[in-house]
Order: structure tokens, then sequence, then C-alpha cells
């Protein structure tokens, strides 16, 4: 299959303001390529969370978009402390961010559930100490 | 109805209007912003006491009509700025977050 286009965006591990940057600009470039309202809005928000995750707990890394012919993917990679359980990261409420981030409003526990939830599928491969890979595609 | 036409039968303050004829299909409620994302639909007005710079990126995202901040609560001079980049319209108001809802109600079919 070929690949039509990727856009790829380092995340600033530090900077809570600037996050989002890249999933707005996601949402831009998606809309000049023609792709649906629905889609731009559930690509976009997956890879805000994404953005969050990677800014709160892994000192930033990098994310990939790939728009192909039938699917989108996304790509989040970082070099963080990676996911100790990932059965239990995944349920809604829970959460390991300090009070900080959570008087911003972020750290419900409903990051990678929704991530989840606005994807069709999702893979995450985590090895402590060395990083968390997570790939989510969208069907269009 | 349009953003435009709310702030004005509700007497909703106008912090940021780029796009004031954007319709209101409904409301969500909250101030947890991953609770936001999972939940508030497209066209919404979202009603809440957050205020930091990260609600103007989860407005644009999940593509709400505008936000409503409630009990009185104001912007800062630089997330006016970059709701007004991103194009996010935000209204404010000095009433309760259930009494703006149940305003609204009243005003969207």
């Amino acid at each position: 299959m070929t690949e039509a286009v990727r856009f790829h965006f380092s995340v600033d591990g530090d900077d809570f303001s600037s996050a989002g940057q890249a999933s707005v600009q996601v949402k831009k470039s998606l809309r000049q390529l023609g792709i649906s309202p629905e889609t731009i809005r559930r690509v976009s928000v997956a890879m805000y969370e994404g953005e969050i995750n990677m800014v709160i707990h892994a000192g930033g890394g990098y994310a990939d978009v790939l728009v192909f012919e039938d699917h989108i993917e996304i790509q989040l990679v970082d070099q963080g402390p990676g996911i100790a359980d990932i059965e239990l990261a995944m349920q809604e409420g829970f959460s390991t961010a300090p009070d900080n981030i959570r008087s911003l409003g972020f750290g419900a526990g409903m990051g990678l559930p929704n991530m989840k939830r606005y994807t069709d599928s999702m893979e995450i491969e985590s090895k402590l100490g060395e990083g968390t890979k997570i790939t989510m595609r969208v069907n269009l | 109805m349009t953003v435009s036409e709310i702030a004005e039968r509700l007497s909703l303050s106008p912090l940021t209007l780029p796009c004031g004829e954007r319709e209101i299909g409904g409301a969500y409620i909250g101030d947890l912003l991953s609770w936001v994302m999972g939940r508030a639909q497209s066209g919404d007005a979202w009603i809440t006491i957050m205020s930091n710079v990260n609600i103007v990126a989860v407005a644009s995202l999940t593509d709400v009509a505008c936000i409503i901040l409630a009990e009185g609560v104001t912007l800062e001079d630089h997330v006016r700025e970059a709701a007004e980049q991103k194009e996010v319209n935000i209204l404010c108001s000095d009433r309760t977050a259930y009494e703006l809802a149940k305003s609204l109600a009243g005003l969207i079919q």
C-alpha cells in the first residue's frame, strides 16, 4: 500500500502550554486533504491524548501521522519510564499523574481509554526503563 | 441557534468570537479535559470553570461550537490570543454551570 502523506512532530517534554500544537496542526493538514470532520476529530483527539501523556510521563517524544488510502496511522514514540501494567493503565480512572497535572484538568485516567475509544485499533509496546511505542489506526 | 445569538439571548460576554455563526447543537459540562474529549460532541457548547491554555486545544480538537466560562471565570491574555489564533469562541458569564445549562436548554431544540 502506498503511503500518501506523512507528518512528523517532536513533542516537547516540559511544555504544557504548547502541548496540542502537533494535534492542531494535524487537524489542519487533514482538513486540507479533504478528510471527513468526524475522522479528523477522532485522529486529533487520540493524538492529543498521546501528546499529553508524553509530556506528563515521558519527558516528550515524537509523533508520526501516516495517511494511507484507506486508513490513518498514528505512531507515538517516547523514551520515558515505560508502562508497568498496561492492562491497569487502560482502565478508565486509573492514573499516575501528579497533583500539579490534575489541577490543570488532566490526569483523570481517561487518556489511554480515549485513545482506544477514538481509534479502530491500538497497540502498545512498552519496556520499563526504555520507553513506549503506541500505534493507532483509524479507518477511512 | 448560533453562538452569537446564544451570547445575546443569555447575555454572555464574548471574550473571543472568531466564528460567531457556528450552530450550537447541545451542551456538555465538565472540567476534566480528557473527560470532555471523551464525551463532548461536535457542535456542543462546553460549559466549564477551567481556564488554562489547554482548554483552547481541547475545544479545537473536539470541535465544540464554543466554550462558556461559568461563575465569573476570566481568561489570561495569552489564552485569549491562543483562542483567537485557533478560532475558538469563548464566552463568559457570572452564572453557574447549572443556570447556564438550564437557560441553554430552553433555546436549543
